[in-house]
């Protein structure tokens, strides 16, 4: 059996045993839900109400009824589409880049942040999905044979990279996250008394029996597609910031996009896994499996990519002096001295001053600073990506078509909506799903866990 | 002659496993095993070769990509090539670094889910399947060995008190004729 250095900290604390795994996980299905969940998706259901009829007021009226002008063509929409789809990115991080690099105490986490990046990339696919106008004829994205003539999408449009890098990793991540889902909806079933919810759960489940060769093939399959999940996950957020980086707008035409966005990608990503752990781990009594150990991890992760990120911001602005092109120069100096450096100056500080207060171990042991900190930094990615577009936008070559973005009900009724949609089919996950993944903690329990480590018993 | 079935049933991966090296050195072919998580090192003692799923990946991929690039020399270059800013639409092998991102996106889908559909053929794992396991406590805490007497040339007795030698929790014998 793997050994682990008894100076290392377990990962599973307590006495728990292959059983208590199970009732940790498998109770809080069983069991009535509590009150505060009740309450909570009343909240987020309700906001998520809120968010759906504005986006059928957008559909009925019409995009107009967002604040978009001729000048800033692009704001908010894209500006949350690429927040949501590099949210999403800490969850592949961490179930597959992790995975390769045999990470144990991704064990705790993998569940719940594929869960999260499921909901964050549909949160994303929303937005270009509502700026076509006519979301109906979405299909025409696709290179289908049609009555227009020989009319084909265009291949050479990063536009179109990202339908197939968005879709791809959707549906990679859904299948990535239900192969693992499966022997734990076993656990389900054979747990389970109630007729119905049984044969829930046993439809869910697939059949799955634990076999010796099942296992073997999950393995494989698990360990291929994280190899293959890898690359994909660098490569959706390289695409996203191609749909900058290919144009010809100052402030986007930069080479270092494609590292920069990765980075910011799981760094929001990552801060967005510590906001909803926190809480739930606190709800759902899971604190001897998620506890100040993987919060630990998780922030040195976020000290890391978090100074990718505002190495990129610097060499930016060095680039943009150094090219010696004025349109360039201009874009950056604009964006900390012109009329949106308020949002510049939000994203610096959220950004790269924020998460350095990581590097002091007390900060990134104390769970409350996280939870307010990991809140923080995507408030900041936020602005990151709305000083990005609008403030590039908004200074045309041409300066009769100057133009400002203000930002209308809709445009903020639909961003909380999204916010509404993406908790509520969280709370609903952690409440019908097992969110812990059932079947990897217990290979590392006699490794990593409490009691197996410091021989307490056995 | 009737076969019998036995579920010998271990509580523990590593009991399980001292269990099935002991049993297989004595000439015994487990037949199964049921068990809550993977157990390593389990499968090159009862017999369990290594999976070829990741070969079929390598090929869904390598479908992938010929079906990518194939469309796109079709749409782009064949059927109707446009004009965009000058940009080569001529000749695939000029074009190809604008069909890089699709090509690459297309081939690990295409890995992707081929391997998946194949996974759960092969597990015999689908909606609606019935769950076969002996035992409900399988996927959670327990850990069974299956064993048939008609594969194996030892005695009921025998076989019985070669099981018994080991940390066994519970045995149970079903009679099929």
């Amino acid at each position: 059996m793997h050994r682990e250095a008894a100076i290392r900290e377990p990962l599973i604390l307590g006495h728990k045993t292959y059983k208590d795994i199970t009732d940790d996980v498998v109770g809080p299905i069983i069991n009535p839900a509590p009150r505060p969940w009740y309450i909570l998706i009343t909240i987020t259901g309700l906001i998520a109400l809120y968010g759906i009829g504005c986006i059928m007021y957008l559909i009925g009226t019409g995009i107009g009824v967002w604040g978009l002008n001729k000048t800033v063509d692009w704001a908010w929409d894209i500006t949350n589409f690429v927040w949501w789809v590099g949210i999403g990115h800490a969850g592949t991080l961490i179930s597959a880049v992790l995975l390769l690099f045999r990470q144990k105490w991704r064990m705790a986490i993998n569940r719940s942040a594929e869960a999260m990046t499921i909901f964050a990339v549909i949160m994303a696919a929303t937005f270009p999905g509502i700026h076509m106008g006519r979301l109906w004829v979405g299909y025409w994205v696709l290179p289908l044979p049609n009555q227009f003539g020989s009319l084909w999408v265009n291949f050479n449009s990063p536009l179109l990279w990202d339908v197939f890098a968005i879709s791809t990793y959707f549906s990679v991540s859904l299948v990535f996250w239900y192969i693992g889902l499966i022997p734990d909806f076993a656990t389900i079933r054979d747990r389970l008394v109630k007729p119905l919810p049984k044969k829930i759960y046993s439809i869910l489940s697939f059949g799955w029996s634990g076999r010796a060769k099942n296992w073997t093939r999950f393995e494989e399959v698990s360990l291929v597609l994280a190899g293959i999940a890898t690359p994909l996950v660098f490569s959706v957020h390289s695409i996203v910031s191609m749909d900058f980086a290919t144009s010809v707008i100052p402030g986007w035409h930069t080479t270092i996009f494609p590292p920069y966005f990765v980075s910011g990608a799981v760094f929001s990503g990552f801060a967005m896994v510590l906001t909803l752990l926190l809480i739930m781990r606190k709800v759902m009594r899971l604190e001897a499996y998620i506890h100040v150990k993987h919060v630990e991890y998780m922030n040195i992760v976020i000290i890391v990519t978090g100074s990718i990120v505002g190495v990129a911001y610097l060499t930016e602005l060095f680039v943009s002096w150094y090219s010696g092109v004025e349109y360039e120069s201009y874009a950056f100096i604009n964006r900390f001295s012109g009329p949106y450096s308020w949002a510049y100056w939000i994203m610096m500080t959220c950004n790269v001053i924020s998460p350095q207060l990581f590097w002091f171990k007390k900060i990134r042991r104390n769970l409350i600073l996280t939870f307010i900190l990991s809140i923080v930094v995507n408030i900041g990615m936020w602005f990151e990506r709305y000083v990005i577009i609008v403030t590039s936008l908004h200074r045309d070559y041409n300066p009769s078509s100057w133009g400002e973005f203000h930002a209308t009900a809709m445009d903020i009724g639909i961003f909380i909506g999204t916010i509404g949609i993406f908790s509520t089919l969280f709370l609903l996950f952690a409440r019908f799903f097992p969110v812990l993944a059932l079947n990897e903690l217990k290979t590392i329990l006699k490794s990593s866990g409490e009691s197996y480590k410091n021989d307490k018993h056995h | 002659m009737a076969n019998k079935i036995y579920h010998v049933m271990y509580d523990d991966d590593a009991k399980l496993l001292n269990a099935a090296k002991h049993v297989v050195a004595k000439g015994i072919h487990v037949k199964e095993v049921y068990s809550p998580f993977p157990i390593h090192g389990l499968d090159p003692v009862i017999g369990v070769k290594r999976t070829r799923l990741a070969i079929t990946a390598f090929m869904y991929a390598t479908m992938g990509t010929t079906l990518a690039l194939a469309g796109m020399y079709y749409f782009m270059i064949y059927d109707w090539p446009m004009n965009i800013g000058g940009k080569p639409s001529f000749s695939l092998l000029e074009n190809l670094p604008a069909f890089v991102p699709v090509t690459f996106e297309f081939s690990v889908f295409c890995a992707a889910h081929g391997m998946a559909i194949t996974y759960l053929l092969r597990n015999e794992t689908l909606p609606g399947m019935p769950a076969t396991n002996p035992d409900p406590r399988t996927t959670d805490n327990m850990f069974i060995m299956e064993i048939h007497t008609s594969e194996n040339g030892m005695s009921e007795g025998d076989l019985e008190s070669l099981i018994n030698e080991t940390e066994v929790l519970e045995l149970s014998v079903k009679t099929f004729e």
